[in-house]
């Protein structure tokens, strides 16, 4: 941001994933600013502390999750042609996190539907496709088995869809999702769909479109945004690529060029994105997951020499 | 293909070392429903080359479709009689109404473990090489208990039920299947960063069992990295035991990446019963257009029959059938619409019964 001279500038807070909660100045200024860019927080396996990303989602009402993937030109992978937009409801469903044991040995986990959330979130979808002139939005559901959750989640789509008529609307059980992604992943444009199945496939799409490394994304909410890398598969990197610095900066990149276009800046978000997709078409400067050597910094000077 | 296969694994371990079968084997009976769909063609695929083969069995068939309200009696009383079962497919109607047949006999027959066999064929070109994943994924409860209700309209409670009960015994099958197949490899597959009570119950069962079987190695993954690792490096994942939704997620995504949901073995198992069927269906049972062409796939309801074949202990049988479908698939003229090619299934099903030997 400072080599491109972008008109931003960064108030830095520490939090880490083993804290209770999110420390107050932190939520008041995300609120202030209503604009934020995250690295990672680990949520700890098992009981105890419950997730920070969630509670950050919840508190800012952050309904909406976004993972753009796509294929970009000099990455190679298995799958071509793959431009899929996953949004995600954010708030509810099986990510609630209300569980209790009933009995010892007997846990039951509530996974909660409204109509309210699956209608913002089917509007979410479909304003976004309008705005971005995408073709197809696809609601991914397990309605055959889950009959009043996911049919009240279907019924909130269908009935948004219908005041969308230029908009192509379909729907798709989420295994055959699941089989139809490492297959034809092409059919797919736009995605909405609850909470947990969001999760999964948009780990599956950005697994077939590059890896977690290069998709970006974000959550939104109606008054904040909080930005970070697309798909982060639930870790926040192991051991030897801290020690090394061979994380991969291009989703956190790309990221920031979606909240530069968030906060009305097109003109350095494309010339951020420009260069990114130009180091990586190049491909002499790419971190391990992306099949290189280089270490964070080299990726980073490339992309700065990149900046026009 | 030497592979053992699951069920009444006390019986298995028993016979181990008696593999001399007496010839005068006496024919089986297994319940045959076809069901809807693409459902009667394969199951009808199946009876052919069993008749070809002159395999000890003979199937009892019951007309079910996918629309009733609960399984006939008498389908239900011919399972628990003959104990095993083959299915070609019900279709579960979308939204209120009607519960899913096939969630029901899982219930009630508690077969409580699901096999999904995804393996990479020769002559079967995918994205992904190297891919041996067998899926065991928990059956009866989880996110598929079907207990929903809506608390005030327009917002609904969907119930996911987690027990030690249920987590211990799939995760003892998943490691007694690794034990007896000579697999190297658990992994739990699980989401506990989140759902820590429910999931941590899970993981808990599997650590315990896990113990058991120093030789076996055992490891965890969160769900959404698991996702992604499928997609981009299968060769890691040997077995894996999973809750019920992210296994149904799961074998599908490994049958899409191995050949798709056509070739895919697998099967519902049960203390007492098992019931075979098409591994991962990805929840349909074919479109109109593939049923009035003829053109669905047979193999994978036939690797399952294969799989059933073990189950009652005819291995020879087994192996014939599985090498000569092996031999079709790798031979490549005569394949289904799904899988590249453009035969009927009968022809697919003719070249089999002419590879048997």
């Amino acid at each position: 941001m400072e080599a491109m001279h972008a008109p931003v500038y960064f108030e830095r807070y520490d939090v880490h994933g083993d804290m209770k909660s999110m420390p107050p100045e932190v939520m008041d200024s995300i609120r202030k600013n209503k604009v934020c860019l995250k690295g990672g927080l680990k949520t700890p396996v098992g009981g105890g502390v419950s997730s920070l990303n969630v509670q950050l989602r919840k508190e800012l009402d952050l309904y909406a999750s976004l993972v753009h993937c796509f294929n970009l030109k000099g990455l190679p992978t298995r799958h071509e042609n793959v431009d899929i937009v996953v949004i995600r409801e954010n708030t509810e469903g099986e990510y609630s996190g209300l569980e209790h044991e009933v009995v010892p040995g007997v846990v039951e986990s509530l996974k909660v539907m409204t109509k309210f959330c699956s209608e913002r979130i089917a509007k979410y979808a479909f304003e976004y496709a309008y705005l971005n002139n995408r073709k197809v939005v696809t609601a991914v559901h397990k309605a055959n088995i889950m009959k009043l959750a996911d049919g009240l989640f279907l019924e909130s789509c269908r009935e948004v869809a219908s005041k969308y008529p230029g908009i192509k609307y379909n729907e798709i059980i989420v295994d055959n999702c699941c089989m139809q992604l490492v297959s034809k992943p092409e059919q797919f444009d736009v995605m909405v769909t609850p909470n947990l199945y969001g999760n999964l496939v948009a780990n599956t799409a950005a697994g077939i479109a590059g890896g977690t490394g290069v998709m970006p994304g974000g959550n939104v909410g109606a008054d904040h945004a909080v930005f970070e890398q697309g798909a982060s598969a639930g870790n926040v990197g192991n051991e030897k690529i801290l020690e090394q610095k061979k994380a991969n900066p291009v989703a956190l990149f790309l990221s920031s060029a979606m909240m530069l276009r968030h906060l009305q800046f097109p003109s350095f978000a494309d010339r951020l994105e420009t260069s990114v997709k130009r180091v990586i078409a190049e491909g002499k400067y790419m971190t391990k997951d992306l099949g290189g050597v280089s270490t964070t910094q080299e990726v980073t000077d490339a992309v700065i020499a990149n900046l026009k | 293909m030497a592979r053992k296969s699951f069920p009444i694994l006390k019986q298995l371990i028993q016979q181990c070392t008696n593999r001399s079968f007496t010839s005068t084997a006496s024919p089986r009976a297994v319940t045959l429903i076809p069901g809807d769909g693409v459902g009667p063609l394969v199951t009808d695929a199946v009876e052919q080359v069993m008749k070809a083969m002159k395999a000890p069995v003979y199937f009892d068939r019951y007309e079910v479709r996918g629309d009733m309200k609960c399984m006939p009696e008498e389908v239900m009383d011919s399972i628990k009689k003959n104990k095993v079962c083959l299915k070609g497919g019900l279709m579960t109607p979308v939204g209120g109404g009607v519960s899913s047949l096939n969630v029901q006999m899982r219930k009630e027959l508690d077969l409580y473990a699901s096999i999904v066999h995804c393996f990479t064929l020769p002559g079967l070109p995918t994205r992904h090489n190297d891919v041996d994943i067998v899926v065991i994924r928990e059956n009866t409860e989880g996110e598929y208990a079907g207990l929903e209700h809506e608390v005030v309209p327009g917002v609904v409670e969907s119930l996911k039920v987690i027990t030690k009960y249920c987590s211990e015994r799939i995760a003892k099958f998943a490691f007694e299947y690794a034990d007896v197949n000579k697999r190297k490899k658990v992994t739990a597959v699980h989401k506990a960063n989140i759902m820590k009570l429910a999931d941590g119950l899970f993981l808990e069962s599997c650590r315990e069992v896990a113990a058991k079987y120093p030789e076996i190695q055992y490891e965890e993954i969160i769900v959404d990295n698991c996702c992604m690792q499928l997609v981009s490096k299968p060769e890691q994942f040997d077995v894996m035991v999973t809750p019920n939704l992210y296994g149904n997620l799961i074998a599908n995504t490994t049958a899409g990446l191995a050949g798709g949901t056509g070739v895919m073995p697998g099967g519902n198992v049960g203390t007492d019963q098992a019931v075979f069927e098409q591994g991962a269906s990805a929840g349909n049972v074919g479109n109109e257009k593939i049923l009035k062409l003829k053109k669905a796939n047979p193999v994978a309801l036939l690797l399952s029959s294969a799989m059933m074949l073990r189950h009652l202990e005819f291995p020879s049988f087994a192996d014939r059938l599985e090498t000569a479908v092996r031999r079709v698939i790798a031979e490549g003229k005569f394949r289904t619409k799904d899988v590249g090619g453009d035969s009927t299934t009968q022809e697919v099903v003719d070249a089999i019964i002419a590879a048997v030997d």
